[in-house]
């Protein structure tokens, strides 16, 4: 169904991208391989929303290069849009209109005659599952039903290439689910996908290949298991009643860890990674009990973008700016 | 042809959104109505025109200044797509550049020849009517919307520069107001102090509205033809006017579409 394009693949070579003091990318490099997914993840001003605009042609980045599916972004912005399908971080709909009248617009505007325009939209509302809404305006849409008319309208024209800013965000556990079959099922077709996140899960579930990103600089890449091994398996989170004793604690946990831990002393939470997950749980559990310190609550998970995060930069997945 | 082609695409959107939106209806439909019959019945009656009747001198100006504000949509009308992010979704998309400007300005002529034939009715039954011939009205109201179309084109590089509709709409208030009443359209220029006189003398709105009055026939028999050159030439003054706004704005609006909403 995807037209045929010989070179799917995206790249990008030291994207420089400041708006005034604020440096939103510092030397992006970027490679998706075509028919592969590549997860763009980081906090919130870590400079994903900016590497996704100026790949789809939206921002000229001060310095540096990019090509999409084989066409330079920079000297041919208007082959790069024929090729692509962008969901924004925000769903861009026209809420006056009905589901129907906003992706036939969308499809019309990639060039679909009304017929074509008007069959396409019928066929993805229906693999959206959206096809009783079809005719009502947008503004008696939940948030999510709108996001997802938003990604559709990304779908409409089986671009080759799919630009995706956190696709997921404000979607319901089983939209989120649904939203990644699709994806899936693109990607099986052959479509490239270049996705942000902020949740290393759905970086996990996926992508192929994930670039941390910070600071608008990629700090790691590799795939999710890699990502994961070097934060190590899980994770051991204990929160304590007496604030005064946390640094007691802290050496408890510092003998089962094996990496830096993370304190929140006026909570009382500590979290460090572990090797080993129960006999750390079980040894912390009981020297913490011989000491006399009392247990809120403990437990083991696994890793997050904060332990990545913390992992790798040694400073937490900070918020860079209030956005939402 | 590709840019004529998504323009229609966009036009078409906004056109259904005019059924849509109630406040929208309200600015084209029921505030000119009000206007109409306001000033017909606040000020009809205390306003006299030499050999005249006010009404009837009053319908031009309220069209002209209707119109004129009606381009207030186009500003507020793209500074909201720029807000929601469909200027980005446009911009990512494979479609003309110039495309989605153009687009919002046509549909405009549509709200304010909506707002001309509701203003036109209310102004018959008000007592309003046209004395000319038809052809004449046909040209009054085709110039009425050709300058509307081109003031649009001013909005359309307000409403790309600002962050809200809000912003469109106090600007447009701010730049309009004096431009429409610092004009012959509710009295007389002759009646204006100096250079306020010569403001509206040379105002586009005031050679818009005389020109409207000379094609609807509603200049008062026996008035003395305007000394200004500006109203001794209404029409081709206010042509020049409409055509010099539309070269310089719509390449400043594409330009200014281009860069926006890069967030
Ligand atoms: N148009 C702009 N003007 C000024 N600063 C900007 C602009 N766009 C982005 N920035 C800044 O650049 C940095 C990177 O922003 P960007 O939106 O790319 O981050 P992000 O990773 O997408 O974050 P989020 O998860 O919050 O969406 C931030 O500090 C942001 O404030
Ligand atoms: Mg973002």
């Amino acid at each position: 169904m995807t037209t045929p394009h010989t070179d799917t693949s995206v790249h990008a070579r030291g994207l420089i991208k400041t708006y005034g003091e604020v440096v939103a990318l510092n030397g992006l490099d970027l490679d998706v391989a075509g028919g592969t997914v590549l997860g763009l993840l980081g906090p919130n001003g870590a400079g994903k929303t900016t590497a996704v605009s100026i790949l789809t042609t939206l921002v000229t980045p001060d310095s540096g290069s990019a090509t999409v599916a084989g066409v330079d972004v920079l000297a041919n912005p208007k082959e790069v849009r024929r090729r692509i399908g962008l969901s924004g971080q925000y769903a861009a709909v026209d809420e006056n209109l009905t589901a129907t009248e906003n992706l036939e617009m969308i499809a019309r505007l990639y060039g679909m005659t009304w017929r074509e325009a008007r069959a396409r939209t019928k066929v993805i509302l229906d693999q959206f599952r959206l096809a009783d809404a079809a005719h009502r305006p947008l503004k008696t849409f939940s948030g999510g039903m709108r996001r997802r008319i938003d990604l559709a309208g990304a779908l409409i024209a089986d671009p080759p290439v799919l630009f995706l800013d956190e696709p997921t965000t404000g979607l319901d556990p089983r939209s989120r689910g649904d939203l990644w079959d699709i994806i899936r099922e693109r990607v099986q077709l052959g479509t490239t996908v270049l996705l942000t996140t902020q949740y290393l899960e759905e970086a996990d579930q996926l992508a192929d290949e994930i670039v941390v990103i910070d600071h608008g600089q990629a700090i790691a890449r590799g795939t999710a298991d890699e990502l994961k091994r070097r934060v190590g398996g899980e994770h051991l989170d204990v929160r304590i009643r007496d604030i005064a004793r946390v640094p007691e604690a802290e050496k408890i946990l510092g003998t089962v860890a094996h990496g830096a831990l993370r304190v929140h002393a006026e909570e009382g939470e500590i979290s460090a990674p572990v090797p080993h997950g129960v006999e750390a749980l079980s040894s912390v559990l009981r020297s913490l009990e011989s000491s006399g310190i009392d247990i809120v609550d403990i437990g083991l998970r696994r890793p997050t973008l904060d332990d990545v995060f913390m992992e790798l930069t040694g400073h937490e997945a900070t918020v860079e700016e209030e956005k939402k | 042809m590709n840019t004529v082609r998504d323009a229609l695409v966009i036009a078409h959107r906004n056109i259904i959104r005019i059924r849509r939106v109630p406040d929208v209806m309200a600015f084209v439909l029921i505030q000119p109505l009000m206007f109409v019959l306001l000033f017909a019945y606040v000020f009809g009656g205390s306003i006299d025109i030499p050999g005249g009747n006010y009404r009837e001198f009053l319908i031009a100006g309220i069209f002209a200044q209707t119109v004129v504000f009606g381009a207030t949509f186009t500003g507020a009308g793209l500074a909201e797509d720029l807000q929601k992010g469909l200027i980005n979704r446009f911009r990512s998309l494979p479609m003309s550049r110039s495309a989605v400007v153009a687009g919002r300005t046509a549909s405009d002529v549509v709200y304010n020849a909506l707002s001309i034939l509701v203003m036109s009715v209310a102004g018959l039954i008000v007592g309003w009517r046209i004395r000319g011939s038809a052809l004449d009205a046909i040209a009054g109201f085709a110039l009425l919307l050709f300058f509307s179309y081109a003031f649009s084109w001013v909005m359309a590089c307000v409403g790309l520069l600002v962050p809200t509709p809000e912003v469109v709409n106090n600007a447009s208030f701010v730049i309009l107001f004096p431009l429409t009443f610092i004009a012959n359209t509710f009295v007389p220029s002759d009646n204006l102090p100096g250079v306020l006189r010569t403001i509206a003398e040379w105002n586009p709105i005031s050679t818009l509205t005389h020109a409207v009055r000379v094609k609807f026939g509603n200049i008062p028999a026996g008035t003395p033809d305007p000394s200004a050159w500006p109203l001794q030439n209404s029409v081709l003054y206010s042509l020049i006017w409409a055509i010099a706004l539309i070269v310089i704005f719509a390449p400043i609006a594409t330009r200014l579409y281009q860069r926006a909403g890069a967030r």
